[in-house]
């Protein structure tokens, strides 16, 4: 299987401080790629490094194929009316779709004759993503592409994302710190923390190797070999363990699957532990 | 339940209750994507196992289309005992059992009978 998107120890330096170390990705094509991470993990420094903005200080980077790039900000204009945008997009883009593009916006009721600054949040998320599948891009990336829209409009957003997919098979990265955002749309997950990647992974096969196990304090001592303990608490007798690589345990333990939530939250409370396939590997 | 077996129960169900039947085309991945915002590669996972189990069929570039039914009613089979158990249920009522009520008893008589089967 080819990569889409391929880090090989990329690291990012501003100044004296390194904002990415050592970070190693490899992603199947076709994937739709949740990057999470708290604030300052280095999400963004990491989606700019992968569209071309920033040079690696080491290591490199690569995407197989054309890319669009949706920025937080969202890169419009509020004077220029939409149709505006669109012509500045075909001026500046040589394989630009203007047919499915005007009528992605008519779909969604947007006035091509409207200013920009005069649409809603959710629509201003809407252009912007119109414009950035005009380009036809065989990976694209968005940073943060849902932050400050209400429910609808995420949701909107997420259907126009998730039926450009279905058409026309590209690969999506997007970064968010909303964990819930991600479950129902993003096949791979990949966790930065401290700017190094914690976790690179099919979603389903994370989900599938880890468990989380409630029972007496005591028994966390004995758990079979091969278990690691990604986190853990305690609450009086209690203890409450998210385990990778565990598939029998104690029956005295209450096991449930681990959610997206679940794991997410435990990797990043536990900096020093890590999920990512073997060197070599490219994963399912 | 992930959202990938809540589509593979969905379609059984349309087909256990005749609402899907042979020959029907299903929605295409797009269709579905469209309406529930969901990832696509979920559908298609899903439309394999459904295919895996028999029950519908990809034909490429046409769609994926209904094989066979499940269940053994009838549509007139499944209407009729659709009217006896509105009648149970109204019974119930009358006699005070709520909605939970009304399951859990319908479950408990279910397992017997089966219980009843296999021993």
């Amino acid at each position: 299987m080819n990569a889409a998107l391929e880090a090989m120890s990329l690291g990012i330096r501003y100044k004296r401080s390194w904002a990415l170390r050592d970070c190693s990705v490899s992603i199947p094509e076709g994937r739709v790629v949740g990057l999470v991470g708290p604030n300052g993990a280095g999400k963004t420094t990491f989606l700019h490094a992968v569209v071309g903005l920033l040079r690696p200080t080491t290591g490199s980077v690569r995407t197989a194929g054309e890319v669009a790039f949706m920025a937080q900000d969202k890169p419009l204009y509020d004077g220029f009316k939409v149709a505006e945008m669109l012509k500045l997009g075909a001026r500046l883009n040589p394989g630009w779709d203007q047919e499915s593009a005007l009528a992605r916006l008519a779909g969604l009721g947007i006035p091509t004759g409207r200013k920009v600054g005069k649409l809603s949040g959710g629509q201003q998320a809407q252009v912007a993503l119109t414009l950035a599948l005009a380009r036809r891009p065989r990976v694209l990336v968005l940073d943060e592409p849902l932050a400050n829209l209400d429910p609808l409009a995420r949701h909107d957003v997420m259907r126009s994302l998730m039926t450009g997919v279905a058409e026309t098979g590209m690969t999506v990265v997007l970064s968010s710190h909303v964990v819930s955002d991600l479950a129902e749309t993003c096949d791979w997950l990949v966790v930065l923390n401290g700017g190094r990647v914690q976790v690179s992974g099919d979603i389903e096969d994370l989900l599938a190797e880890h468990l989380i196990l409630s029972g007496p304090v005591e028994l966390a001592g004995s758990l079979p070999q091969g278990a690691r303990v990604v986190g853990a608490s305690r609450a009086e007798r209690q203890a409450t363990l998210l385990v990778k690589g565990v598939r029998v345990v104690d029956p005295r333990w209450v096991v449930r699957q681990a959610s997206l939530d679940d794991l997410v939250m435990a990797y990043l409370r536990s900096p020093d532990e890590a999920a990512l396939p073997r060197p070599a590997g490219v994963g399912a | 339940m992930s959202t990938y077996l809540q589509l593979v129960h969905q379609v059984k169900q349309a087909l256990r209750l005749g609402l899907l039947k042979p020959g029907d085309k299903l929605p295409t991945a797009r269709e579905v994507v469209d309406r529930l915002a969901i990832n696509p590669n979920t559908v298609l996972k899903a439309y394999r196992e459904l295919e895996r189990e028999g029950l519908v069929m990809g034909r490429p570039g046409m769609g994926t289309f209904v094989q066979r039914s499940i269940g053994g009613a009838t549509l007139a089979d499944q209407t009729r005992l659709r009217r006896g158990l509105t009648a149970w249920v109204q019974q119930g009522r009358e006699a005070g059992l709520d909605q939970e009520d009304l399951e859990a008893l319908f479950t408990l008589v279910l397992g017997d009978t089966f219980r009843e089967e296999i021993a």
